[in-house]
């Protein structure tokens, strides 16, 4: 006679965590980042954030990082001072990354291999750091940013979309090897947005990425907390492995 | 700085915290000679990935030392440094012992 079936779990992991949830944004110092910081903070949110630099933001429930995520020691040393502090980080925003226009004729190899250190091991390092103190609690929320770069194969920016692509596939396989702890993993891709990164691109090659966009307008910081705010909701917790790319583009 | 026997009491407490989350059935007794990775292992491959992080995330909050037991040095060894209870435990002495060496 065989064995009576188990009934399949309708919940994997624990219920959300009260707020004030713990949020660590990383590259928050300025851009998307700094406007993500402020978005969850006016939510109640207590955020940690890391730059490499210092940040000018002064309010009670922010506490900055002068870390390089692409810093292994240093990722460690933040991610154990925040679970000191708070015993729990709920969500990640990694938003840290480095960007650099260039021809892949003309790309030097000390410039890829930095793009990829911050943009892929970096994003990780602190996956990887914060996923273990999130398995204890069973439950956490990790949002890895890409670009809308990666699938429309914009020239001038090979290695850059190619470090992006990779964390989408990371993220996907996270998905898979921290579901079992409550823990969802997801990527959006913003269109462009007027920041630092992009100040020094060509406004003609910006038109013709717009252009070709289904939404042909620029995107805002409010773009990226929209879909923030949908992936790290606690009714998300079956939404992961997923990339959503703004402004049509799949 | 941590001893041989707090080594063992985290190593310890760590694999019975997995047992208490996971549905594997756990051992009569756990002793230094428990088998952990490979044939007769009382954890299965995710329960090694528990057990590690759980291990770290005690010695972390516990004794302010934090490590990464799967390191280069560790994954690069020809017997793992995770099959048993007491090599484990061996593991985490000389890796907490240069962490706080540094």
């Amino acid at each position: 006679m065989s064995e009576p079936k188990k009934p399949l779990p309708t919940k994997i992991g624990a219920d959300a965590p009260p707020m004030p949830r713990v949020m660590l944004i990383t590259g928050s110092r300025k851009g998307i980042g700094r406007f993500l910081v402020e978005h969850y903070l006016g939510q109640g949110y207590l955020v940690e954030g890391c730059s490499r630099g210092e940040s000018d933001l002064s309010h009670p429930n922010y506490h900055h990082h002068s870390v390089d995520v692409a810093d292994e020691r240093g990722v460690r040393t933040m991610i154990a001072d925040i679970n000191r502090r708070h015993k729990r980080i709920d969500i990640v925003l990694n938003n840290a990354a480095i960007a650099s226009m260039n021809h892949v004729l003309l790309t030097p190899a000390a410039s890829a291999n930095r793009m990829f250190e911050v943009n892929v091991t970096g994003t990780m390092l602190v996956c990887r750091e914060a996923a273990k103190v999130m398995m204890r609690k069973r439950w956490g929320r990790i949002v890895n940013f890409t670009t809308i770069v990666a699938p429309i194969a914009l020239a001038g920016e090979a290695i850059y979309a190619a470090s992006k692509s990779a964390v989408v596939t990371l993220t996907r396989i996270l998905a898979f090897e921290l579901g079992q702890w409550g823990i969802t993993c997801n990527s959006f891709g913003a269109t462009p947005i007027m920041t630092d990164m992009i100040r020094g691109v060509p406004a003609d090659k910006i038109d013709a990425v717009v252009n070709n966009l289904a939404i042909k307008r620029l995107g805002t910081p409010t773009d990226c907390s929209n879909v923030c705010d949908f992936f790290i909701h606690e009714q998300s917790d079956n939404i992961t492995g997923q990339v959503i790319y703004l402004g049509g583009i799949t | 700085m941590i001893e041989l026997n707090t080594a063992e009491a985290i190593v310890v407490a760590s694999l019975r915290e997995v047992f208490a989350q996971t549905d594997l059935p756990p051992p009569e007794a756990i002793t230094g000679d428990t088998v952990l990775v490979g044939k007769d292992a009382v954890i299965d491959s995710l329960g090694v990935v528990s057990l590690i992080v759980e291990v770290e995330q005690r010695l972390e909050t516990e004794h302010a030392i934090s490590v990464v037991l799967a390191n280069d040095k560790a994954m690069s060894q020809r017997n793992s440094p995770f099959r048993t209870v007491a090599v484990l435990t061996e593991h985490l002495l000389s890796t907490a012992r240069e962490a706080t060496a540094q």
